[in-house]
């Protein structure tokens, strides 16, 4: 009945995507427990195997077990990437509330600032903060919400500035009610909903940024390692055309694919 | 006439304004480093005179606004430092890369454009149909994947199995066609397919808008063929628009080369600075950062004028 329900809202495609998606959520909290191996066991002394029932997914660069590291990696790719979509969102979303009730001259400055922060391109931004402080997962987790704060502070501003328009917005401020009370009381709650269809797409942003950084060997440090540093660290495997290289180049793609299904069905339906 | 000088002159003191700030957070960013560069260069075993007279020769004993200045002056007379991985000016070591960057960003824009313009429109020509619902889910397929998977799979189908071009870039001195086909095929090939899924999905956006005005509803009932409806009525209309995506698209090559640059081994300005992030070689980091960012700049600026002039509103 649900999955009925469910269908007809989202299509086949909005289906799949929200499958992946709460996929990779599961592997990213029970992956680590329900691997066959542990991320740093060597199972085969030979390197770049093949898919085969005893490796699903082949072995890596040193003979370990791919479909382990992948189980035990989702956790820093997943786990990263909504703790940073969930800072831009928090960030984002309370600077743009407190510049649309705020003095023009508050508004204008954040506003500026936030503009100055976007024209930096978000790699060129994280390398900048990489080679300054190094790095590591608190800082990429920085790094990544932090770039994407002024793309989340537009849309949360434009909105508020719409919504503080309203009649019933005018009403309460004729009613004597602080801004405080306006901004969390009477604009947030009508902005949930198109802020939630961004966070899923900031989410996706970051998962690449944060796969790419990896993949140049500036994310995740070993000995852990996001599924961005495994597609790094078998790049050798390529020539052979190694499961290795396919299998968490391809997780990466299912994770980002599924949540833009979803999110795609979830806009096309309303 | 005078509103739009106006309108354009305004827009780039914008930029400018904006250059200057980020220039300012590059420089905080780069100089709120915990621990002293100056022992960190000299070793334990340095003095505690030696690391002074040094500190003081390198202008770190100044307040953190001097430096500032000193650092955009040197910037923007164009000699910003020597590089402290390999000693050499700055400005020699971008001097040299920075031309082959360029030339990798110019072919995957004269291969990208047209592309994208071509199946940005069959897409809107098509749209709700089975043709569009393709071409959509195909463009959202390239642009949801990170850009080094499409190089991967690009190396994987191109040079591993097909065997028809080699994996690693170099460009000879005088490359021959051939050379010269060998070296830009994948690292043009994989920008572009990315490119060109941008570009479309905002091609195909900025033509469906047009195609829902009034004024088509118009042109279909007087019975002008879809093929005319689109190319004569919607298209000029959407020039504007249209100008803006592509300019914004391109923005985008400023990261992308980032990767493409690193997976192919080309050696463009993209390379230089993931090579100084390694090093930590700020004086060569702070220059390729606020290159970067200033390419960015110029596109969106370039996006915006396009948006400006293409307004017929304006045009009085």
């Amino acid at each position: 009945m649900f999955v009925k329900q469910l269908y007809r809202r989202l299509g086949l495609s909005g289906c799949l995507g929200l499958a992946l998606a709460v996929l990779w959520i599961l592997l990213s909290l029970l992956g680590p427990v329900l691997a066959p191996h542990g991320p740093g066991e060597i199972v085969d002394y030979e390197v770049f195997l093949p898919m085969s029932a005893e490796h699903p997914l082949g072995t890596d660069y040193l003979g370990r077990s791919v479909l382990s590291r992948i189980m035990d990696g989702a956790r820093f790719t997943v786990g990263i990437a909504l703790a940073a979509a969930s800072l831009a969102a928090l960030l984002g979303t309370g600077l743009g509330l407190f510049s649309a009730v705020s003095s023009k001259a508050v508004d204008e400055s954040v506003s500026r600032l936030m503009d100055a922060l976007l024209s930096i391109p978000n790699k060129i931004f994280a390398l900048v903060m990489i080679a300054a402080f190094g790095s590591s997962i608190p800082l990429l987790l920085l790094i990544t919400g932090v770039t994407y704060t002024p793309g989340v502070y537009r849309i949360a501003r434009a909105l508020a500035v719409n919504i503080n328009q309203v009649d019933y917005i005018q009403v309460a401020r004729a009613r004597g009610e602080g801004r405080l009370y306006l901004a969390v009381s009477e604009v947030l709650p009508n902005m949930v909903h198109p802020m939630l269809t961004d966070f899923g797409l900031r989410f996706v942003y970051i998962v690449l940024l944060l796969s790419s950084l990896s993949f140049l060997g500036l994310g995740v440090q070993p000995p852990n390692a996001d599924l961005g540093s495994l597609v790094r660290e078998n790049m050798s495997g390529l020539w052979e055309a190694a499961p290795a290289i396919i299998a968490p180049a391809a997780a990466i793609a299912s994770l980002t694919i599924g949540v833009n299904l979803f999110i795609d069905s979830l806009r096309g339906r309303r | 006439m005078t509103t739009i000088v106006e309108l354009l002159l305004r827009r780039l003191g914008a930029s400018l304004a904006t250059l200057l700030l980020v220039s300012a957070v590059v420089f905080l960013i780069t100089n709120l480093l915990p621990g002293d560069p100056v022992q960190e260069m000299l070793g334990q075993a340095a003095t505690p005179e030696v690391v002074e007279a040094l500190r003081a020769k390198l202008g770190l004993n100044e307040p953190a606004y001097l430096r500032y200045l000193h650092w955009l002056g040197s910037m923007l007379s164009g000699s910003p430092g020597v590089s402290i991985a390999n000693n050499m000016p700055v400005a020699e070591l971008v001097a040299d890369r920075l031309p082959r960057s360029l030339t990798l960003a110019g072919i995957t824009t004269v291969v990208a454009v047209p592309l994208a313009l071509l199946v940005g429109i069959v897409a809107a020509m098509h749209h709700g149909t089975r043709t569009d619902s393709i071409i959509s889910g195909l463009v959202m397929f390239v642009v949801a994947v990170p850009e080094f998977l499409v190089a991967t799979v690009a190396v994987l189908i191109f040079a591993v199995k097909l065997r028809w071009l080699s994996a690693v870039s170099y460009a000879p001195p005088d490359p021959t066609l051939a050379e010269f086909l060998e070296t830009y095929a994948l690292p043009v090939l994989t920008l572009s397919l990315v490119l060109v899924g941008q570009m479309a999905r905002m091609t195909r956006a900025a033509l469906i808008e047009q195609l829902q005005q009034p004024y088509i509803e118009m042109a279909v009932l007087k019975g002008a063929s879809p093929a005319r409806v689109v190319l004569r009525h919607a298209l000029p209309n959407a020039v504007g628009p249209i100008a803006n995506a592509v300019a914004l698209s391109l923005s985008y090559l400023m990261g992308g080369v980032v990767i493409i640059e690193v997976i192919f081994n080309y050696p463009g300005i993209a390379s230089l600075m993931v090579d100084s992030v390694t090093n930590r070689d700020f004086p060569l980091l702070q220059v390729c950062a606020m290159l970067f960012c200033a390419g960015y700049l110029i596109l969106v600026l370039l996006a915006d004028v396009a948006a400006i002039l293409s307004n017929p509103r304006l045009r009085k």
